[in-house]
């Protein structure tokens, strides 16, 4: 019955004998276990394309709505946050595998000639993974995607000549928005999966057109593919199976909050493969930042390509290839190097170069502890929603909206009795906080109104704390407070976090004269007071 | 068991347990309802006293619907009869056939079904036509006079 059935759709299709010379295709008797990771990248991409589309099945493609529907998928439906975890581990594990598989084509020589056509398209499909991952990333539409994004198409819009071309293409001339995020889905279902599928097919029908590439010395004769590499395969798959299952299940996958562009504080970073990128910026300053962000990675593509033509020699064994082994420990130290120094430089952002200390760089570094307070409260009270171009409250920049710090308080307290028919809520401060909010309106003008956006979170609360702890009794800050104890600016050049962070616990165990009373801060207030005082300028 | 077949009988134990893994959750996926959905909460339609005994009314009432990620707030209609001083049937506006919207038609006294000419008597069993179940009922409360309105029960 069954013969009957393959031999009738055999007559019409061919496709037992199709399936037939693909299994029983001669392989080199050197192959083995070396050679597996292709078919897992072939069947990552397959598992990421069914999870996709599971996803997709209950995923809202617009901003307003994909936060919303992925959390919907994660909380509520059965196996929603399994089908996320596969994609999502599902990603890193697929560039963990074709790098992988590009370093065993790499080590062995099997790009030489005829395959150099094989390796470029292998190059591209490089590419085109790390574009899933690009385009993927922006998805879920928390913060992490949001500034993450933010920062990528930057980046991109700062390439030479064709910068602003790229940022429109990618609809973030401006901001990030609809116009991004629609066009990053698209890319990632419509154009990426198809594109990725047909270049999978043409690499893979150019294997088998040259057959797997042969050891520089054959000792076996050849064998066929199936079923002993199939099974080798197979087992490669299976084990990458279970890994990507188990991450899926026990490893957390981020969802932070909904992504919020006045969120100041957040620190973007890119997925961990894209870290390297991301720590090579910081290599070259200033006007050099473009060998980091297009001129290096740019002769690193190229370089890739055009491997098989640097490499022209007969093909070595590869105990031999030293000069290969060589080339790629020196690019995976280089990688390791930056992806590690990424990873230990970031938990602590909040510490600024000391070499910005020397003088005063951001305006808030100029500003006196009250002051910077003051901009906290500004915003906690969200006087910019009225206090702003095209709203209802007046410029409060422009000088002739300046008045004295006890009008201000007066109006802060009772508007209406200050002016009559104002439409200001009053403000429910203490009069201390008031004072802090005067003192910093006072300071206002249109040339350092950015300090309202631009001020770090951490010096805004750390400036808080150090208000409401008093600090300016007895330091001095950018000329404001008493001189008993040492002033504080560019301390950081002479104390190190830890220990200013001990001092606060236990002042006379670090300087054993000293008056200070000691300060059991909460640890979110430790780190933000004294990443504020480490930013504080040398005067 | 010599190699080949440990090789095959590997090959297609792994991918057989691989698909059961991946379309077991997957079905489980798109299938079982949502977690924590809330019942639809009972919302004020009419007041009774509004109504005239036996004289169904095609009644319109806003409420709240959990639909997937959202809630939506939407337009829904009822066609009430009063049965007695205190009692009334509420019934889903749409014809147990194919969900078209009926109406009461005054002079034959009953309720029809414009697209495949179903009939229903006031108390929903049907009369005529393809229609397999007599009509579906809300769930209702009275509260003094007034008309609240749950969930659609199935006829």
């Amino acid at each position: 019955m069954i013969r009957n059935i393959v031999d009738w759709l055999e007559e019409r299709t061919g496709i037992e004998t199709a399936i037939r010379s693909f299994l029983y295709e001669e392989i080199p008797g050197s192959s083995g276990w070396h050679q597996v990771f292709g078919s897992i990248a072939t069947f990552l991409f397959m598992l990421q394309a069914f999870t996709g589309i599971m996803l997709a099945f209950n995923y809202a493609p617009t901003p307003g709505e994909a936060y919303n529907s992925l959390k919907y998928i994660m909380m509520e439906l059965t196996g929603g946050s399994l089908m996320r975890g596969l994609h999502h581990w599902g990603s890193s594990m697929m560039i963990v595998v074709v790098v992988l598989h590009m370093c065993q084509v790499f080590l062995w020589g099997a790009y030489k000639k005829p395959r150099e056509a094989t390796w470029i398209l292998g190059v591209v499909l490089l590419l085109l993974t790390l574009a899933f991952g690009l385009t993927g990333y922006l998805l879920p539409w928390d913060n992490r995607a949001y500034w993450g994004t933010v920062v990528t198409t930057k980046i991109a819009a700062s390439a030479p000549l064709m910068g602003p071309y790229i940022e429109h293409l990618m609809g973030s001339d401006g901001s990030i928005g609809v116009v991004t995020f629609t066009r990053f889905y698209a890319a990632h279902v419509l154009l990426l999966p198809p594109l990725t599928m047909i270049l999978i097919a043409l690499h893979i029908f150019l294997v088998r057109k040259h057959g797997v590439a042969p050891a520089a010395i054959e000792t076996l004769p050849p064998k066929k593919f199936y079923p002993g590499q199939v099974y080798i395969d197979t087992v490669g798959i299976f084990a990458s199976f279970v890994l990507l299952f188990v991450l899926a299940v026990a490893a957390k996958v981020p969802l932070e909050r909904l992504a919020d562009p006045t969120d100041t504080s957040y620190i973007p970073k890119p997925d961990w493969y894209f870290l390297f990128l991301y720590e090579l910026l910081k290599v070259f300053p200033g006007s050099l930042e473009i060998l980091g962000s297009f001129i290096l990675p740019g002769l690193a593509v190229l370089g890739l390509f055009l491997v098989p033509f640097l490499d022209r020699q007969k093909l070595a064994r590869l105990r031999q290839r030293t000069v290969a082994f060589g080339v790629l420990i020196l690019a995976a130290m280089l990688w390791t190097g930056l992806t590690v120094k990424a990873v230990v430089d970031s938990p602590k952002p909040l510490e600024l170069n000391t070499e910005l200390l020397d003088a005063p760089q951001l305006p808030w570094q100029e500003m006196t502890p009250e002051e910077v307070a003051g901009i906290g409260y500004y915003r906690k009270e969200n006087c910019a929603g009225c206090h702003s171009p095209g709203k209802i409250g007046p410029d409060l920049t422009r000088p002739t909206a300046r008045k004295t710090a006890a009008w201000m308080i007066e109006h802060f307290k009772h508007p209406q009795d200050v002016v009559p028919g104002s439409a200001m809520p009053p403000i429910r401060l203490n009069d201390s906080q008031l004072n802090t909010l005067a003192a910093f309106l006072l300071q206002l003008t249109p040339q350092n109104a950015s300090v309202i956006e631009s001020t770090p979170a951490f010096a805004v609360d750390g400036a808080i704390l150090y208000q409401k702890q008093q600090c300016g009794g007895c330091h001095v800050v950018n000329g404001s407070g008493q001189k008993l104890g040492p002033g504080l600016n560019g301390v950081a050049l002479r104390r190190s976090k830890n220990w200013i962070q001990e001092n606060f616990l236990n002042p006379q165990k670090m300087s054993p004269d000293s008056p200070m009373p000691p300060y059991k801060f909460k640890p979110k207030d430790m780190e933000a007071i004294t990443s504020y005082l480490l930013a504080l300028p040398k005067v | 068991m010599d190699r080949r077949t440990f090789q095959l009988g590997s090959i297609f134990g792994l991918w057989a347990l691989m698909g059961a893994a991946m379309t077991t959750p997957a079905l489980i996926y798109l299938l079982f309802p949502p977690k924590a959905r809330k019942k639809t909460d009972f919302v004020e339609a009419t007041d009774l006293k509004e109504l005239t005994v036996n004289a169904p009314e095609e009644v319109v009432f806003r409420r709240n619907r959990a639909d997937g990620w959202k809630v939506t707030s939407e337009k829904t209609s009822a066609w009430v009869v009063k049965t007695a001083a205190n009692q009334a049937i509420a019934f889903a506006p749409s014809c147990t056939h194919l969900g078209c919207a009926f109406h009461w038609d005054e002079r034959k006294k009953e309720f029809i079904c414009p697209c495949h000419a179903s009939g229903f008597s006031a108390d929903g069993k049907v009369l005529s036509g393809p229609a397999p179940r007599a009509l579906d009922r809300y769930q209702i409360k009275v509260e003094g006079t007034k008309l609240l309105i749950g969930e659609v029960v199935k006829g």
